[in-house]
């Protein structure tokens, strides 16, 4: 017996999550040596890369994807606002803003942990996933705009002074410790390793997620997608076996250079 | 043998009167006139042991004693050596067998005395390290003239065969400050400085490219009157470094004197640098290796502890840590031996000179790109104001979104493992 599956996240935004995935842990291996200059882990793994020089060019090129990856995502998002009039991506169920409920979920939510009050019923964006969009969201108008400053100097310095820069390369710095630290602590914990999730979820990789587990974990989805009567249109069949192989893979490699990166800045933190 | 001992005597004799008729002139012989060889005109008995005579014996290199010491010497050797061109008899050194007649002599003879002749060297041995240290112990293994000179082979040190010759040089003075037994017993401090000078830029110059000109032990230790460092009178007393390595450099000593390190030192500032802080005193590498230059930004640090903190938090700064240099080190910014203060208008940071300095790099970099602060503080509100409150604010958010998502994981932590054995149970 298959058990019935809906769409959670097109193949556009999957691949696109792809994307970021790649350009992200890329951006955050060659650039933490930089952090950490004065470890002897950044020295060997820029070492491995070759020089500074490759490195450097490494992680331009990752920042040139994660701006396209960006770009790609806004432009979609106008269209969707522009051409198709989805007023619903700004305000409601279906949007990313944060809103009154948000707060009242969060609250909920630590109820639950402690045994205070029931489970609240989350809809298809939960308050933590609105938190890690919103963080990776701001992370890449700071990073990439400090980024392009200081990937051009010269010429910016006709717009800015040059102490400018010595912002730029600290706000930098921070925030993309800030970004990594969360993505490889709190967006995993929160998406893959807590104990109802452990290993790992694969809704990025298949886009799918099982019927069941959508009524269980995003009830307030469920009930409003019923009564709209548009569950019928999500329903897919279940991921190919090969695709949810490959999410596995992808997905324990991510994992797995993420935590070992956060192992190296806890040792550096630490010592 | 008659025939060759008058034709001894007779050149013995043509040679001390060329140098009674040549006294008054120049004479091409570098010391002074060896006194006797005049002696055998005018004492007459009994008549001193001839070359010959001992030669008898010791002609054969491979000679021994009854005690089975190596008692040879090579008559080849010592007629090309410079105590041989001039005829030196071997009682003139081996002074107390002036008189003997009765061969063979006893086998313990006294030790030959160089300053016989060469008073004022060994005046300033007798000033030396190595003096010292065989005064202070009787067994010392420390240097004397032969060690350096050898014995019967001699040679001036002009001559490519002689173990004082500047190529030869930093071999024989490794024969001990090479050998692990002589740096033991000596003390020596420094350890094995021979295999150091080796891969050095000057020990490289003699050996591999064969430059006469490149220094080599005794450029800056000095040759008979060699002394410790801590010796304000040494050559290689920390003060006096500059006068050294200028003998040779003189177009950078000049600019080190004009510097504020050089000024320091001058007056006596023993934290000032000198050459050595730098470029080491014995593995000196060409200014282009990689390795020295990071570990010149160290060496600045140990004095600017300061500056190469705010260094390391730049860009700069957090590559060359990396160990590429492809970025500015110290040197670049503010020049290496003629560093003058920033209110100097003569430096390299001064306002005035800031923008070409930066050019050196960032070669269209303009007025408004050099207000860069290469060594900004983020603790330091009057100097980077912006920059402290914008390390204040990351500083805070970061330890805001990690405490409270952080608590927020810890809480949910326990919870999660109660929902998956619920769950687990109900299917």
């Amino acid at each position: 017996m298959s058990t019935p599956y809906v769409r959670r996240f097109d193949s556009f935004d999957r691949v696109l999550h792809g994307f970021l995935m790649l350009s992200f842990l890329g951006l955050a291996a060659t650039g933490l040596p930089l952090i950490f200059s004065d470890q002897p882990w950044a020295r060997r793994m820029t070492g491995i890369l070759g020089s500074f020089e490759v490195a450097g060019w490494l992680h331009r090129v990752c920042a040139t994807m994660l701006i396209t990856v960006f770009a790609v995502h806004l432009s979609r998002l106008g269209r969707r606002l522009i051409f198709q009039r989805d007023f619903g991506l700004l305000w409601g169920p279906r949007s990313m803003v944060p809103q009154p409920r948000d707060l009242t979920d969060a609250v909920g939510h630590v109820k639950w942990f402690l045994g205070l009050g029931a489970r609240p019923r989350f809809d298809r964006y939960t308050y933590w996933e609105k938190f890690d969009y919103w963080a990776v969201f701001w992370g890449m108008g700071i990073i990439g705009a400090s980024g392009l400053l200081l990937w051009f100097p010269v010429f910016f310095a006709n717009v800015v002074p040059g102490w400018f820069f010595n912002i730029a390369l600290l706000v930098h710095g921070e925030e993309a410790l800030l970004a990594v630290g969360f993505i490889f602590t709190m967006h995993f914990f929160n998406g893959h390793l807590r104990p109802e999730k452990f290993p790992m979820d694969r809704v990025i990789f298949t886009g799918r997620v099982s019927l069941e587990e959508l009524e269980e974990e995003r009830p307030s989805e469920y009930a409003r997608l019923k009564a709209s009567g548009g569950l019928a249109a999500l329903q897919v069949p279940p991921p190919e076996r090969w695709l949810v192989r490959l999410g596995t893979v992808i997905g324990t490699t991510a994992v797995s250079i993420g935590l070992l990166l956060v192992g190296f800045i806890l040792y550096a933190v630490l010592t | 043998m008659r025939i060759k001992h008058w034709l001894a005597f007779f050149s013995v004799l043509f040679v001390a009167t060329l140098t009674f008729v040549a006294a008054k002139g120049p004479t091409n012989i570098p010391m002074k006139a060896p006194p006797a060889p005049s002696r055998p005109a005018v004492v007459k008995a009994p008549p001193e042991p001839a070359n010959d005579d001992c030669l008898a014996c010791h002609g054969d290199p491979d000679a021994k004693s009854d005690t089975g010491r190596r008692i040879g010497v090579d008559p080849a050797k010592f007629t090309e050596s410079v105590h041989g061109a001039l005829d030196l008899k071997c009682v003139d050194c081996h002074a107390d067998l002036k008189k003997t007649t009765d061969f063979p002599h006893p086998s313990k003879l006294a030790k030959v005395n160089c300053a016989g002749c060469h008073q004022e060297k060994v005046a300033e041995y007798d000033r030396s390290i190595h003096a010292a240290a065989r005064r202070q112990s009787a067994g010392s293994v420390a240097a004397t003239c032969v060690d350096c000179h050898g014995t019967h082979d001699i040679r001036q040190k002009t001559d490519p065969k002689s173990l004082t010759y500047p190529l030869n040089l930093p071999a024989t003075c490794g024969r001990c400050h090479g050998d692990p037994d002589v740096i033991k017993q000596g003390h020596i401090q420094i350890g094995n400085v021979s295999d150091l000078y080796k891969d050095s830029i000057h020990g490289k110059a003699v050996s591999k490219s064969g430059l006469m000109v490149a220094a080599n032990c005794t450029s800056c230790h000095g040759s008979h009157d060699i002394r410790k460092k801590s010796d304000p009178d040494s050559r290689v007393f920390r003060r006096n470094i500059p006068n050294v390595c200028g003998s040779c450099h003189e177009g950078i000593k000049a600019q080190y004197d004009n510097g504020v390190h050089g000024i320091a030192n001058g007056r006596g500032n023993d934290k000032a640098p000198v050459c050595a802080d730098c470029h080491t005193a014995h593995q000196i590498q060409r200014a282009d290796v990689a390795s020295w230059r990071l570990d010149t930004i160290r060496e600045c640090g140990t004095c600017h502890a300061d500056k190469i903190t705010t260094y390391r938090d730049t860009f700069h700064g957090q590559v060359t840590s990396l160990g590429f240099v492809r970025v500015a080190a110290c040197s670049d910014c503010h020049g290496a031996h003629d560093i003058h203060g920033k209110a100097d208008p003569r430096s390299t940071v001064a306002p005035g000179n800031i923008v070409s300095t930066c050019r050196k790099c960032h070669p269209t970099a303009g007025e408004n790109f050099a207000k860069y602060d290469p060594h900004a503080d983020k603790h330091d509100k009057a100097r980077n104001p912006v920059l402290f409150y914008a390390a204040g604010f990351m500083k805070w958010l970061l330890l805001g979104v990690f405490g409270v998502f952080g608590l927020h994981a810890v809480l949910w932590l326990p919870r999660g493992f109660r929902e998956r054995r619920g769950q687990a149970k109900h299917s």
